[in-house]
């Protein structure tokens, strides 16, 4: 399991715009590099990622590997109803991981 | 005496007048014309349809000085409600091995069309954000990128 750092406010009132970040460890080895030994490294990137608000995405995006090492992401939500927010990473060599927020809505 | 001795001085003014015009010359150098490279990547993701330039803002730095990790923000000006909406974004580079950097699916839910990521960036290249919006209509902001130390070498 790699670790994850989520941002994500705990308590907001109905109809807010909330800010969530998420920052997951991962080495995004591009497929372009070269190892020690002079080969090129395997790829080995997170191919998607996508945020779900009590079961509906809300966000996703396919990665390439332009993006960095450990990637980072911030963006916004509409807090409407209390619940959940579920993040999911997919990528290659069969990697997923799945964590969760919740999100309390008055 | 004086006339003698303003003339070099005048003239030592102009060249330094000159020399700033220059100066301002090529730091208010408008944003060179869209590589080919791009506007086939441009035409991937839109299949052809026409883009303009505009309600997209891409934030980067300009002078980048590593470029394992550059720190990027797309923003388009638009109220996120069902009738009027972004729905995808995507981010290409000119220089890197592959042309693709992200794409993603904004929804209604989000309420505000912005995301920060972080990239990379292989040299001194092109980039450009396009934004597909809910009436089919696709909005570009072309941007230059410096990079001093580069990604993908070590």
């Amino acid at each position: 399991m790699a670790r994850t750092l989520i941002h994500a406010p705990t308590t907001a009132r109905k109809g807010e715009v909330i800010e969530i970040r998420t920052l997951i460890a991962h080495p995004m080895e591009t497929g372009y590099r070269a190892g020690a030994d002079g080969r090129t490294l395997p790829r080995d990137i997170i191919r998607r990622f996508a945020c779900r608000y009590n079961g509906e995405v809300v966000f996703s995006a396919d990665l390439y590997p332009a993006i960095s090492a450990n990637p980072y992401f911030a963006f916004y939500v509409v807090a409407d109803a209390s619940g959940s927010l579920v993040f999911t990473w997919e990528g290659d060599n069969g990697f997923a991981q799945t964590e969760s927020a919740t999100i309390t809505v008055s | 005496m004086s006339a003698a001795w303003m003339a070099p001085d005048r003239s030592r003014r102009a060249v330094l007048a000159a020399g700033l015009g220059a100066g301002l010359c090529v730091a208010w150098r408008p944003a060179r014309a869209l590589s080919d490279e791009l506007t086939n990547a441009l035409r991937g993701f839109t299949g052809g349809a026409p883009t303009r330039e505009g309600k997209v803002n891409f934030d980067i730095a300009p002078l980048v000085e590593n470029g394992n990790t550059v720190p990027i923000t797309v923003t388009v000006d638009n109220p996120m409600t069902a009738a009027n909406h972004v729905q995808a974004i995507a981010v290409f580079n000119e220089k890197n091995p592959q042309r693709e950097v992200i794409s993603c699916k904004l929804t209604p839910r989000m309420g505000r069309a912005s995301l920060s990521t972080r990239i990379r960036l292989a040299t001194t290249q092109q980039l450009v954000a396009v934004a597909k919006l809910s009436d089919g209509s696709y909005w570009t902001h072309t941007v230059d990128v410096v990079v001093t130390l580069a990604a993908c070498i070590e």
